[in-house]
């Protein structure tokens, strides 16, 4: 930090606030070995479970009837080539964007109207406490009973499944936002418009961000198990029907793709979560 | 430059407060308050910890509406906010997501100034409070009398007619301190405006006014309102008419309610 373009025309004591990381100064140990452990324990339980797999242990777990790395490996070879792996693939995150996408839209916006207009808080706060404690699952009856069709159910679902927590989340950080940040726009001669764009919605970024968080995860469960019962294509479905079949190795295939997804798109939402926080005090370095 | 385009329209608002009553959360803090402020003058209000200080600038601001009374800008009763009448509040009230300059920016778009030549504006008023260099910085890099200078440009970067200013020095250290009313001075004579600056130091109220109210405690009438013989003369500090203001200011703010 010592690069940083000092001004002259400071004649006071005034220093910028660039104190040192402490973390910085923690005495570590090479990087390099951590790395060691971390790649070892994972090539340890893949190798476990070949060695279980493949000789067909049976210890209470019956480890015989689950296929080996190797069928599982090859099996995600085959697939990777087959046009209807990509056309699942692409079927599940259609649904999985557009359903937390809907969620993060009209969550944010409700979770503000909640937080800011006593009315609105008085009309729709008792409905949403109400359906809230309803898991997003146990509404695929009543979306396969509304929706003319199983995709709108499906994304219904996931919708139902992501909107809560990023509702409540965005309704915590209006609350929590400070209101010195309002009033200094307001007195710059912002309106209520100035201040829901310039303060509220910047302001409760952090917030929002743990519920977008939260609201993945739940969206990626609710959107695989309602393929499982009523899709005709995306990833849960394929699972499902391998297991029917019983292609072990593909339910195998169907399990890593999912968890590949969440992890990337759940990574994708921490990024930029970040990304946009970066002025929190702990925030990354701009 | 702004400088002109500021000294062309009146010097700055006068403000009144007319039989005000103020409260919050229905205790009333201000009780039938009337006070003028001076077109273009630096009146400095002070008093005890917790007589309402704050709570007199909210109701010029225009953040809070009084029970009772009326709070007049220019002629024109006060029913909210605007831009004529900025605050400079303490600390923080920078928004932390911005960066320096993009806060002074903020200033200039809530004015109606055309996006371009804002960043020009803005860069303008970051050399004259000093900060030159420090345009990318966000607030949580800055110390705590550079978050004041920022909050300085903003606050006069809107034209305002009129700043309340709330403890702006107050959680500076004595050197500091010290610069910022030096800076707050030479900003004010280049853009003139009406001020009304509530501090608790009496050295600072002294300093800076051109007059001095010492309200009472809460709900107690106005103590004494002081004038300053010779305004932000650092030569005539020691001036026998000066440490008699200094005195008075003094003597009311330790009066105590019994007599």
């Amino acid at each position: 930090m010592t690069t940083l373009h000092q001004p002259t025309v400071l004649v006071d004591t005034e220093v910028a606030a660039e104190e040192h990381d402490p973390a910085s100064t923690r005495r570590r140990t090479s990087p390099w070995r951590s790395r060691l452990v971390r790649i070892t324990s994972v090539i340890v339980a893949i190798v476990a479970w070949q060695v279980l797999t493949a000789n067909d242990v049976r210890v209470w777990l019956r480890f015989d009837t689950l296929p080996t790395v190797t069928d599982v490996v090859s099996a995600f070879g085959t697939q990777l080539q087959s046009d209807l792996f990509y056309l699942d693939l692409g079927q599940s995150l259609i649904r999985i964007l557009s359903g937390f996408g809907l969620a993060t839209v009209v969550g944010v916006a409700t979770g503000i109207a909640l937080g800011r207009s006593e009315l609105f808080a008085d009309v729709l706060g008792p409905l949403t406490e109400l359906a809230r404690p309803i898991p997003a699952i146990a509404v695929v009856p009543v979306a396969i009973l509304l929706f003319p069709s199983d995709e709108a159910g499906i994304v219904f679902i996931t919708f139902v499944a992501a909107f809560f927590p990023i509702m409540v989340s965005t309704r915590h950080a209006v609350r929590a936002l400070p209101t010195l940040w309002e009033d200094s726009v307001r007195t710059l001669g912002g309106g209520r418009w100035d201040v829901l764009s310039r303060v509220v919605l910047p302001g409760i970024l952090p917030g929002v961000f743990g519920g977008l968080s939260v609201g993945i995860g739940v969206a990626w469960i609710c959107v695989i198990s309602a393929e499982m019962i009523s899709g005709r294509l995306g990833v849960g479905y394929r699972t499902w029907q391998a297991y029917t079949i019983v292609d072990y190795p593909g339910v195998f295939v169907g399990m890593i793709t999912i968890g590949i997804l969440g992890f990337a798109t759940s990574g994708a939402v921490e990024l930029l979560g970040r990304r946009v926080t970066r002025w929190l005090p702990r925030g990354e370095r701009a | 430059m702004t400088a002109t385009a500021a000294a062309s329209v009146a010097a700055g608002m006068a403000l009144v407060l007319d039989d005000v009553t103020l409260s919050y959360t229905g205790n009333p803090v201000i009780r039938s308050l009337s006070l003028t402020v001076v077109p273009g003058e630096i009146l400095v209000l002070t008093g005890p910890s917790g007589c309402g200080k704050s709570t007199v600038l909210r109701a010029l601001a225009g953040l809070l509406p009084p029970d009772s009374g009326r709070v007049v800008a220019d002629g024109a009763a006060v029913e909210s906010t605007s831009r004529d009448r900025a605050v400079v509040f303490q600390d923080n009230a920078l928004l932390p997501w911005r960066t320096v300059r993009s806060n002074i920016e903020l200033a200039l778009a809530l004015r109606g100034e055309p996006r371009k030549g804002r960043r020009e504006t803005a860069d303008r008023w970051i050399a004259e409070v000093g900060l030159t260099g420090f345009g990318d910085f966000l607030p949580k890099n800055l110390s705590g009398g550079m978050r004041q200078r920022v909050q300085l440009a903003r606050g006069l970067a809107g034209a305002p007619r009129a700043v309340m200013m709330d403890e702006p020095f107050g959680a500076l250290d004595t050197q500091t301190r010290g610069v910022m009313q030096r800076l707050l001075v030479d900003t004010w004579s280049t853009h003139p405006t009406t001020v009304v600056f509530v501090t608790h130091d009496v050295d600072e109220a002294v300093l800076l006014g051109d007059r001095v109210a010492v309200l009472g405690r809460a709900g107690e009438p106005l103590r004494a309102l002081v004038d300053i013989p010779h305004p932000r003369d650092r030569d005539h500090l020691d001036h026998p008419d000066t440490r008699a203001a200094r005195a008075d200011v003094l003597a009311a703010l330790n009066h105590t309610s019994e007599t």
